[in-house]
């Protein structure tokens, strides 16, 4: 909320507040991997100079190499997209046994309505499930200040903490109050403490009973918690809400009593049957799960929620007003119109891959990132997506239930960052389990769907340093791939050759499709020749259509126009390049047999 | 200040949609209201089409702008335009670029863009202003500047001054590009004051 302030008042995005809260905390070591909608949250903390940031192969790395920094005593920030936190699950429902010696925080960023995920999972059931506490904020002023609450419990509990935000926390711009950075510091060392760090049966244990005892503080805390707190309206209508919810709440209905939960679990019981006693008629209002309603519920609470709120997608205060009241808020129907899908950009290297690959009539096994985007048409060459790594498996599990009737109809695709990410255990298993799996590795030298983070395969860290730089046909070699082979993606009839041939290969093979990404900066300043059309030498024949690129649209005419043009009788229109948009990767040009489309300088 | 609204900026991920919100907010701010603002990032930017939604007035609640309660929308591509109407209450007003940018299915000659399309506004009689805000960036000298054209014509509809734009413009544009969007500014500026 906004506060008068004497210092200068900032207006940050719910990221940028959350980097700025754990450096005012006193984070000292941060860990993450990109995911929408968190990515920014490191992007930011990196540039204060005390702080330690990375990006991690993965978020299990980055929640254990968090864990470690912890174990040693520093303050630590491991962040990642819901998606990411199943990746680190396994490090996390144990690190709730461990407990901490300097504060961890674990920044989970849902994405309600999959503005740019696979799912929409409700991450409120892991603090249910993993026995931790997590905090919601509704904002950035709120997330700012969330952060600093997260260490104080996390080290006063001896607990990890989740932070939940969404989308519209994450990526929501508001005022925030600067804030100074805490004078409290840790001096990291290490201290031995098998009892509690080393968690095998006996230890883990004595470590549940400790568990018990901490959420039974935690529910207690809860009680008296400032941000659990109870704004009285009118009394009729009560609202138990928290996070986003509780601002749409306040929209849609301002006169209401509200009880805003900044703490999401474990929950104030007292409160919430001392405020269900004092309205007439309760409601939860909740994104996505009916997760407050269930442990309402299970209190014995009679109340109203997922029986009129949606519970897929994202709310807004006319969804909330409409369940509850039957308002409709919307004078105008929606019109139809053609849909306008995201695309790869002009000179992407995955559309060359991509058509080239559309030609082999194979399945193809895909996965998370840009080249997701292959799925739609022209190319229409992708044919699944589940999760990151999980192409590069799952093309091996078909193998094997196929058996020599597959070989040949199948390949994985997965991009750089995904394959450091998931990728290389797949790829262990195909060669170990012996099937004749082709992964092509989508090698565009960057994270590119996050917005281009470096990862261990370009050759740079988050501060844009040099690092060491994971050579993939070194490391297919030693994995035990017999063959491993790297093509130019804009040749594409080169790249069609080795890709007819390392698919019908009867062994394990990998195909490096290397050329980089057309936003990196380096390719951004890099000055582009621009294709254009002839058009009088175009015959309509629509094939650099088939790629789908932005830069090149259909130009339909009639026939006087045509006949002006030079055009025969049948010829309905022509291609035209966009020269503002074109990136001059030459991929049209190549498929152009009527030389109607050349570079602009030989005019 | 007692004034308040809801502006909702629309079009195709690519185009400075995030920018030309951004020094809008800005401007509020100087103003001294309370700013909030709703973006999408990620697979929503790779031309796709995007929204970005911004709200102000002396207290903001919500992010989001609901349908319905959109006052101004500021739509960078004419199609676009359209797909958002039902933001739209009775008095809003709508700024139109009204250059296309084709979709793939129309690009590639699957479907045709649809004629006529911002019929669907007039008559309906939202108050609208329409005009080519790439042509206008085109005769600037920089065709990205279509992002700023825009918001000077936001500009008019709004209660601030115009030289906090061309403050905030000089604090936060790089100097490279300064020169040209202040200029694409104006432009629009003067757009918005000859039709009313």
């Amino acid at each position: 909320m906004s506060q008068s302030n004497s210092e200068k008042t900032l207006w940050l995005s719910g990221n940028e507040a959350i980097a700025r809260g754990a450096w005012q905390a006193g984070v000292t070591v941060a860990s993450g991997y990109p995911g929408t909608p968190s990515t920014e949250i490191l992007e930011n903390l990196v540039k204060y100079d005390d702080v330690y940031c990375e990006w991690a192969p993965n978020e299990k790395v980055a929640l254990e190499a968090a864990l470690g920094a912890c174990f040693a005593g520093a303050r630590v920030l491991a962040t990642m997209k819901h998606v990411g936190l199943n990746v680190a699950a396994d490090p996390l429902f144990t690190s709730s046994y461990t407990g901490v010696r300097g504060g961890i925080v674990i920044v989970n960023a849902d994405d309600p309505e999959m503005h740019s995920s696979q799912n929409e999972q409700d991450n409120r059931n892991y603090a249910y499930a993993a026995k931790l506490p997590m905090l919601e904020p509704c904002d950035p002023a709120e997330a700012k200040e969330f952060l600093k609450t997260a260490y104080w419990l996390s080290e006063g509990y001896d607990t990890p903490v989740i932070v939940r935000t969404t989308t519209r926390i994450a990526h929501v711009k508001g005022q925030v109050a600067p804030g100074e950075k805490s004078s409290s510091s840790v001096s990291p060392e290490i201290v031995k403490d098998a009892a509690k760090f080393v968690m095998l049966p006996a230890n883990a244990r004595n470590r549940r009973k400790f568990v018990t005892e901490r959420m039974k503080k935690l529910s207690d805390f809860a009680e008296t918690f400032p941000e659990n707190r109870i704004e009285w309206g009118d009394g009729t209508r009560g609202f138990i809400t928290s996070g986003i919810s509780y601002l749409y709440v306040k929209e849609a209905f301002p006169e209401a009593a509200v009880l805003k939960l900044g703490m999401v679990w474990p929950l104030p019981e007292k409160m919430i049957r001392s405020f269900a006693e004092q309205v007439d008629e309760l409601f939860i209002v909740e994104e996505l799960d009916p997760f407050l309603e269930l442990h309402i519920k299970a209190m014995g609470i009679r109340c109203h929620g997922k029986d009129l709120i949606p519970a897929e997608g994202e709310l807004n205060p006319a969804v909330i007003r409409k369940a509850i009241t039957g308002e409709e808020s919307s004078k105008f129907a929606p019109v139809a119109l053609p849909p306008r899908p995201p695309n790869m950009c002009p000179g992407c290297p995955h559309r060359g891959l991509f058509y080239a690959l559309s030609k082999q009539k194979v399945f193809v096994a895909g996965d998370i990132g840009c080249y997701t985007l292959g799925f739609l048409p022209p190319l229409s060459s992708m044919d699944s997506c589940v999760c990151m790594g999980a192409g590069v498996s799952a093309v091996h599990g078909m193998a094997k239930a196929l058996g020599e009737e597959g070989m040949g109809k199948e390949v994985a695709v997965i991009g750089d960052s995904t394959f450091v990410h998931s990728g290389i255990t797949g790829l262990i298993n195909i060669v170990y389990n012996d099937s004749y799996s082709t992964v092509i590795i989508l090698d565009n030298r960057i994270t590119a769907m996050t917005g281009q983070q470096p990862n261990a395969s370009s050759g740079t860290n988050i501060k844009g340093e040099p690092a060491q730089m994971l050579n993939f046909e070194e490391l297919c070699r030693a994995i035990g791939v017999k063959h491993v082979i790297t093509v130019n993606p804009h040749e594409m009839s080169e790249t069609k050759k080795v890709l007819k041939e390392e698919i019908n290969r009867p062994e394990p093979s990998v195909v490096i499709s290397r050329a980089p990404c057309v936003l990196i900066p380096s390719e951004k300043k890099r000055v582009k020749v621009p294709y254009w059309t002839k058009i009088e030498n175009c015959t309509g024949c629509k094939a650099c259509l088939g790629l789908g690129c932005p830069a090149i649209h259909w130009v339909p005419v009639t026939p006087e126009e045509g006949a002006k043009l030079g055009f025969k009788e049948k010829q309905k229109g022509h291609s035209e390049i966009s020269i503002e948009l074109c990136n001059g990767c030459g991929q049209c040009a190549e498929l152009c047999k009527f030389d109607a489309i050349t570079i602009k300088e030989d005019k | 200040m007692s004034e308040q609204g809801n502006i909702l900026f629309c079009g195709v991920g690519g185009q400075g949609i995030l920018l030309a919100s951004e020094v809008t907010a800005y401007s509020l701010l100087a103003a001294g209201m309370d700013v909030r603002k709703s973006e999408v990032h990620g697979m929503a930017q790779r031309g796709g089409s995007v929204t970005a939604h911004l709200r102000y007035g002396d207290k903001v609640y919500s992010p989001l702008i609901s349908p319905g309660e959109a006052d101004i929308v500021v739509a960078f591509e004419m199609m676009e335009a359209v797909r958002y109407l039902p933001y739209l209450h009775n008095d809003s007003k709508m700024i139109v670029n009204t250059h296309k940018i084709l979709p793939p299915a129309i690009a590639t000659g699957k479907m045709d863009y649809p004629e006529n399309v911002l019929d669907e506004l007039t008559s309906r009689d939202i108050h609208l202003k329409a005009f080519d805000a790439f042509e206008i960036a085109r005769r600037v000298g920089e065709v990205r500047a279509v992002n700023i054209v825009m918001v000077g014509v936001l500009s008019s509809y709004l209660p601030i001054d115009g030289q906090v734009y061309v403050d905030v413009m000089n604090e936060r544009i790089p100097e490279k590009f300064r020169d040209v969007n202040i200029k694409a500014f104006q432009e629009g500026r003067k757009l918005a004051a000859q039709t009313g």
